[in-house]
């Protein structure tokens, strides 16, 4: 499909770093699916949908720095939505989810709630002033609360609050946010990971399954189109929490950027 | 079941069917998949002599009819490709190297530090300044560039084709006088896409090449003007998506197929394919190599 084009409905300002863009349609996405957006002139990039008509975007280079200078009024080029979504199983849901990762688990644990599952968040960020979402997640159910630098919540990385939760009395667990945060929760989940549910991120271009940017090994899954949510026993034995390759293909080691 | 191997451009094929160029090749795990999901062969990503990110997005559009692509070759370099041609020859038949350089020596040095099991020459992206179709539109550099990697490696070596030229059958000749194993034919069409609400071109590139089943019928007269004109083989590409569409290559004077954009469909589509030429075959009671290049012996 080409490009379809949105116009920007309303700007929210989440933190210094982070907003939310509301789009002029819904996109009936799953949660967990994601859409390429095209800023014109710019580039093209994958971004979560953390409501059917919600995007939640943190500025970290060229193309969402230009997000940035976008307003209420001004359009951008969207398709999707695109790939795989969480599914919704059992009765109760862990989310876990770290920096703007929380984004797409926020519209997860609104979708749970409405069909009766219980809701249980553990959020993860580097400072209070950088947490998103902790009124949507608070609507929800019970949260606990982690931070780097100790100015609320637990002191310490997202696993840390583990120690608060047992994570096997949960039917089903929900990740989303940095590699190293995710690699680290199922390597402390062991056993459970069939009931682990992890949406994650590579290299996005074609967004169709057919340019082979986004291939993790060892099975060759195209996250693209197989992902990005994909079960935690289908992440164990390869280059997730390893390693990741950028734009030219080449592996770069995953750096630790909770 | 009916046999489909044969050899083809210095190799032996378990089935005519191959992973295009460019197609989930820029890791070994992926083309080992598709060894294992059916293909006969698999085509690596194109790899050059320096690292590239490629062209910024978007780097695909799809239209009705096909696919336009931008991708701008981005691949890791040669230095960092052999353990990818390692391991996708853990999916258990043969990997072609898909190389690009700016000229005959930068192809050699290219091809000459990869171990593989033949190459493939990209003389015919349409979308990379100084590269591919670039050089490839010229007999006489598509002749040298030959020549220099035949010179340079002991594998067979495959040259691929542009189409955006008014006589590929005069490339495909400098191919064969260089020394090529085989033609591959063709890349993709020159094509633009342009947004129709904001004006802009929609590739980050603005032009790319069109592929899928857009194409299918100029891949079907090239291959069947170059199996026409040449001695050596034609590996037939170019919207190939069902075992019609590969049927139509073989019988248009095709040695193999190649399969690109239909790959978005899913790793199936060869096994598909060769379940459906199988049976053709069958029914036809025909072998591969008599219905190859039929509709020729047919006008
Ligand atoms: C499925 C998926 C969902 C995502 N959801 C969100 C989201 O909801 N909110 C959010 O803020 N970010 C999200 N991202 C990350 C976002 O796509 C990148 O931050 C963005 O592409 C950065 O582009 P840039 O030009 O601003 O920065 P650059 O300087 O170009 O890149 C910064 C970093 O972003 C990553 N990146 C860049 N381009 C891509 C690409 N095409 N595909 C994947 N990663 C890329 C790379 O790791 C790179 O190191 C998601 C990524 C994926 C794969
Ligand atoms: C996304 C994409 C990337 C491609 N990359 C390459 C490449 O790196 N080298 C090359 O020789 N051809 C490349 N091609 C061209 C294909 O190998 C093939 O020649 C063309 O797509 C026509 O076949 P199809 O219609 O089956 O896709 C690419 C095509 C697509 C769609
Ligand atoms: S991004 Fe191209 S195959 Fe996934």
């Amino acid at each position: 499909m080409r490009p379809a084009s949105s116009v920007i409905r309303e700007v929210l300002e989440e933190t210094e770093s982070v907003r939310t863009l509301r789009l002029d349609h819904s996109f009936d996405p799953l949660p967990g699916q994601y859409m390429m957006l095209w800023v014109r002139g710019v580039d093209e990039i994958p971004m979560s949908f953390s409501g059917p008509d919600l995007i939640t975007v943190q500025r970290v280079g060229p193309a969402t720095r230009a997000i940035f200078s976008l307003d209420v009024g001004d359009s951008v080029g969207v398709r999707g939505p695109l790939g795989t979504g969480f599914s919704l199983t059992g009765r109760s849901a862990l989310l876990i989810g770290g920096g703007v990762g929380v984004a797409p688990l926020a519209f997860l644990g609104e979708r749970a709630r409405a069909v009766g599952m219980e809701v249980t968040s553990l959020l993860g960020f580097r400072s209070t002033s950088e947490a998103v979402f902790l009124d949507r997640f608070r609507r929800l159910g019970r949260v606990v609360l982690t931070t780097d630098d100790g100015s609320e919540g637990i002191c310490g990385h997202t696993s840390a609050g583990l120690c608060e939760l047992d994570p096997s009395a949960f039917d089903q667990i929900y990740l989303c946010g940095p590699e190293v945060m995710m690699w680290d929760v199922i390597r402390r989940c062991q056993g459970m990971e069939s009931r682990i549910q992890a949406c994650i991120s590579r290299y996005i271009k074609c967004a169709i399954g057919v340019c082979g940017s986004c291939c993790i090994d060892p099975d060759g899954i195209r996250v693209c189109v197989e992902g990005p949510v994909i079960r935690a026993d289908r992440l164990t034995a390869g280059e997730f929490g390893r390693y990741r390759r950028g734009p030219s293909g080449g592996p770069d080691v995953c750096k630790s950027v909770h | 079941m009916i046999s489909l191997a044969g050899d083809v451009g210095g190799l032996r094929l378990r089935n005519p069917l191959m992973l295009a160029a460019g197609i989930l090749g820029t890791t070994g795990a992926s083309l080992a998949r598709a060894g294992r999901e059916g293909a006969g062969a698999v085509v690596t990503k194109s790899v050059g002599l320096t690292p590239r990110d490629g062209h910024p997005g978007p780097t695909v559009v799809r239209i009705g009819v096909g696919l336009i692509n931008a991708m701008g070759l981005p691949n890791p370099s040669y230095l960092a490709f052999q353990q990818e041609i390692d391991l996708a020859r853990e999916g258990g038949v043969p990997v072609v190297a898909s190389v690009f350089g700016s000229d005959p020596s930068e192809f050699s040095q290219v091809a000459s530090g990869l171990v593989a099991d033949a190459f493939e020459l990209n003389l015919s992206c349409p979308h990379a300044e100084r590269y591919g179709a670039e050089i490839g539109c010229q007999p006489a550099n598509v002749e040298e560039v030959t020549r220099a990697v035949k010179r340079a490696v002991g594998a067979p070596v495959w040259v691929k084709l542009t189409p955006n030229v008014s006589d590929i059958v005069g490339l495909g000749l400098a191919a064969q006088q260089g020394g090529a194993d085989a033609v591959v034919a063709i890349n993709t069409l020159k094509a633009m896409a342009i947004d129709v609400e904001s004006g802009y071109p929609i590739l980050g590139n603005r032009f790319g090449g069109l592929s899928g089943p857009a194409i299918k019928p100029v891949a079907i007269r090239c291959v069947y003007e170059l199996s026409a004109a040449l001695d050596i083989p034609v590996i037939g590409v170019g919207g190939v998506g069902c075992w019609q569409d590969a049927a139509e290559m073989i019988l248009a004077g095709a040695s193999a197929v190649q399969i690109g954009t239909a790959l978005s469909g899913g790793y199936q589509v060869f096994r598909d394919i060769a379940a459906g030429l199988s049976k053709y075959l069958v029914r036809k009671d025909m072998t591969l190599e008599e219905m190859r290049g039929l509709a020729r012996r047919r006008s």
